[in-house]
C-alpha cells in the first residue's frame, strides 16, 4: 500500500513537472502574443487575444514539442457584466504528451472571432453551435448556419438574459393544419426557488443589517 | 446514342427514418446515386440540456446525463461525478470506484450490442439484433437490480455511488460473464466472416489518422483508424489504472474495422467486469463527508446533524468553488467531455457537455462523399449515432 502511494506520489511529480515544463515551453514560443499561460488544476490554461487565435492555434498544433493535434471542444461562456461579454473557450489535446490545454479568448458583443476551420476541421460545427448559442459571429467560416435550434428560431439560447422558457412555444394547429409559432403563455408562472442560504451564499447586504454594522 | 449529363438530385433523407438512428435530416446532394455532398440537419432532440443545468443545482443537474446518450447513461454520469469531485475536491471510497468502473463497462457492452446488432440490421442482417438485445435485457436487469431503474439510472453522485450494491448481484454478474463470451462467438459467426457484411462495410467510409484527427473523432471510430489513444489507459480515472486489459486498435479505419474494434472491446470490457468482480473491495460506496453526499438513513433518525444535512443537501444543495475545468472520460462511443464552469455558488455557472457523437455527425459529410446512397446507412451506422447526446 505504502509503496503504490510512494509511486503515485512520483507520478504525480512528474506528471507536474512535465506540466510546468510545457508551460515555459509555451511561453518561449508564443511569449509576443499570449497575455499569460499556466497552471491550473492540472491543465494548461492560456489567454490570448481575439486577433492572435488563430496564430495561438497554429503554432500549439504545428510546433514539434507540444504537438496539441486534436481540438476536443470549442465554446463559449456568457458573462453580461464584464465589457467583453463573451470568453471563447478552446479545449487542445496533445496525444503525444498526454496534456489538455485551454486557451481563453475575451470577446465582446458584436467582435468577429477568426474562424478556427483552418487549423482544425472540428471547429466547423463546434463553431456554428456557439454561433447559433451565442450569436458570436466567426469571420471566414464556410457555412455559419444555425446549427440546434428550430428552422427560424429567433435569439440566443444559452445568453444568460435568454429565459429559461424561451419566448415561443409550438403546437400543432388543426385548423390551419400546420405546426404554429405562438408566444410562450405558462399556466403557472415560472418558479426559480432561491434556496442559498443568507448566512453562506449571500454577498449583497440583508435589509437592516447596515444598522447592525454600525452605519446608521 | 450520345453520353448523357444527369442532372445533380438533391434528396432528403429522414427525420423519421430507421437507418438514421433517431431523428436526423440528411440533405443529400447526389449525382445519379454517388453522393457529393452530404449536409446533416441536426438539433430536432435539441432540449436545452446545458441551459436547464445552469438553472439546477449540481445534484440536479446529474439526472440529465442520463438523458443524453440514453444507450449507455452511467457511463456520461461518471463523467459528471468526476467533474463535481475535482472541482470540489472529494475522493470516492475504493468500493464506489469499483462500482463505477463495473457499471462503466456493462454500460459498454450494452451500448455495443446495440449498435453493432443496429449497424447489422442497416446492412441487412436481421439476426444479431434479436439476438443482442435478448442479452440487453440481462444487462438492464443488473441496473434495475443496483438502482431501480433499468434505462435513466441517477445512480453514480458525486462521491461515489447512492447506495450499495444487493447481496447475490455480484455472483449473478459473474455468472453472466461466463456465458456472455458464446453470445460475442455467435455473433461473430453471423457478422465476420459474412460476405454480404464484408461487401457492405469494407472500404466503405474510410477514415485515415490524420483525418480523424483533424476533425475530433475519438473513441473507436479512432481507434479503427489505427490510433492507440484511450483515456482509460491514457489519463486512468477511479479504478481504471488498476485494471488490466487491452485497448484494441484496427487497421483499416473503415467500416468493418470500426465494427471489430467494438466487438474486441466487448471481451475487454468482459475482462474488466471480472476483474472489478474478483477484486471488489468492502467499505462505504460514497464518500463520508456530510457536506457534499447525504447521510444514512438510519443515522437521520437519531442525529440533528445528519438531519440538518439532509435537509440543506437536498434544498440548497452544496457549493462548488469557484473556477473552471474540463474532465473527460472514455465513453463507449468516444471522448465524453464536461467543461464544468462554477462560480461557488450551488448552480453551475456554465456546463458544456463534449459529446462524441456531435463530431462523428459533423464528420458526415466528409466520409459519405462520392460513396453510393446505400454506404452511407452503413457509415451512420458504424459511427455509433446516437441523438440524445448530439443535439442535447
Amino acid at each position: 500500500m505504502t509503496d503504490a502511494t510512494a509511486v503515485d506520489a512520483e507520478n504525480r511529480d512528474t506528471a507536474v513537472s512535465a506540466l510546468d515544463s510545457m508551460c515555459d515551453h509555451i511561453r518561449q514560443l508564443l511569449g509576443a502574443v499570449i497575455s499569460d499561460a499556466g497552471v491550473v488544476r492540472g491543465e494548461i490554461v492560456v489567454r490570448t487575444g481575439i486577433s492572435d487565435v488563430i496564430a495561438v492555434l497554429s503554432s500549439l498544433r504545428d510546433d514539434r514539442h507540444a504537438a496539441f493535434n486534436q481540438l476536443s471542444d470549442l465554446t463559449a461562456v456568457d458573462y453580461p457584466e464584464r465589457p467583453n461579454r463573451f470568453e471563447m473557450v478552446y479545449q487542445l489535446l496533445s496525444m503525444r504528451n498526454n496534456m489538455r490545454l485551454r486557451i481563453l479568448v475575451a470577446v465582446g458583443e458584436g467582435q468577429a472571432v477568426p474562424s478556427a476551420t483552418t487549423v482544425y476541421s472540428a471547429a466547423n460545427w463546434a463553431e456554428r453551435e456557439a454561433w447559433d448559442m451565442f450569436g458570436i459571429f466567426f469571420a471566414g467560416h464556410p457555412d455559419l448556419r444555425r446549427l440546434l435550434t428550430d428552422y427560424g428560431f429567433e435569439g440566443h439560447p444559452l445568453r444568460k438574459d435568454f429565459p429559461l422558457t424561451g419566448h415561443v412555444e409550438v403546437r400543432y394547429d388543426d385548423t390551419q393544419r400546420r405546426v404554429v409559432n405562438e408566444p410562450v403563455s405558462l399556466v403557472q408562472e415560472f418558479r426559480d426557488f432561491d434556496f442559498l442560504s443568507p448566512w453562506e451564499g449571500m454577498q449583497a447586504q440583508i435589509p437592516g443589517d447596515e444598522k447592525a454594522n454600525g452605519e446608521g | 446514342m450520345a453520353e448523357m449529363q444527369i442532372k445533380p438530385i438533391t434528396m432528403n433523407f429522414g427525420p423519421q427514418h430507421p437507418a438514421a438512428h433517431g431523428v436526423l435530416r440528411l440533405v443529400l446532394e447526389m449525382d445519379g446515386e454517388v453522393i457529393e455532398r452530404a449536409d446533416p440537419h441536426i438539433g430536432l432532440l435539441h432540449r436545452g440540456t446545458e441551459k436547464l443545468i445552469e438553472h439546477k443545482t449540481y445534484l440536479q443537474a446529474l439526472p440529465y446525463f442520463d438523458r443524453l446518450d440514453y444507450v449507455s447513461p452511467m457511463n456520461q454520469e461518471h463523467a459528471w461525478a468526476l467533474a463535481v469531485e475535482r472541482a470540489v475536491g472529494i475522493e470516492v471510497p475504493r468500493r464506489g470506484q469499483y462500482i463505477r468502473v463495473l457499471y462503466c463497462e456493462i454500460g459498454r457492452i450494452l451500448n455495443h450490442l446495440l449498435n453493432l446488432t443496429t449497424f447489422a440490421i442497416d446492412v441487412g442482417a436481421m439476426t444479431p439484433l434479436l439476438w443482442g438485445f435478448e442479452e440487453r435485457e440481462a444487462l438492464m436487469g443488473f441496473y434495475e437490480r443496483a438502482c431501480g431503474a433499468r434505462l435513466h439510472a441517477a445512480y453514480f453522485r458525486p462521491g461515489g455511488v447512492h447506495q450499495d450494491l444487493p447481496d447475490g448481484l455480484l455472483d449473478e454478474i459473474l455468472d453472466w460473464t461466463g456465458t456472455f463470451p458464446a453470445f460475442i462467438n455467435d455473433l461473430e459467426t453471423l457478422l465476420t466472416d459474412n460476405r454480404i457484411f464484408k461487401q457492405r462495410t469494407v472500404d466503405i467510409g474510410v477514415i485515415t489518422e490524420e483525418a480523424a484527427l483533424d476533425l475530433g473523432i475519438t473513441g473507436p471510430c479512432l481507434r479503427g483508424s489505427g490510433v492507440a489513444w484511450d483515456l482509460r489507459k491514457s489519463q486512468p480515472y477511479d479504478a481504471y489504472a488498476e485494471m488490466d486489459f487491452d485497448v484494441p486498435i484496427g487497421k483499416t479505419g473503415d467500416c468493418y474495422a470500426r465494427y471489430l474494434v467494438r466487438v474486441e472491446e466487448m471481451r475487454q470490457s468482459l475482462r474488466i467486469i471480472r476483474q472489478c468482480i474478483e477484486n471488489m473491495p468492502d467499505g462505504p460506496v460514497l464518500a463520508e463527508n456530510n457536506k457534499v453526499t447525504p447521510p444514512k438513513r438510519g443515522e437521520m433518525k437519531h442525529s440533528m446533524e445528519a438531519l440538518i444535512h439532509h435537509f440543506k443537501l437536498y434544498t440548497e444543495g452544496f457549493h462548488v468553488p469557484e473556477g473552471d475545468s474540463y474532465t473527460a472520460v472514455e465513453a463507449p462511443k468516444g471522448e465524453f467531455g464536461v467543461y464544468l464552469v462554477a462560480d461557488g455558488s450551488n448552480k453551475p455557472y456554465r456546463c458544456k457537455i463534449r459529446a462524441p457523437g456531435f463530431y462523428f455527425m459533423a464528420a458526415v459529410d466528409y466520409l459519405s462523399r462520392g460513396h453510393m446512397l446505400a454506404d452511407s446507412v452503413a457509415i451512420i451506422g458504424s459511427l455509433d449515432i446516437v441523438f440524445g447526446e448530439i443535439d442535447r
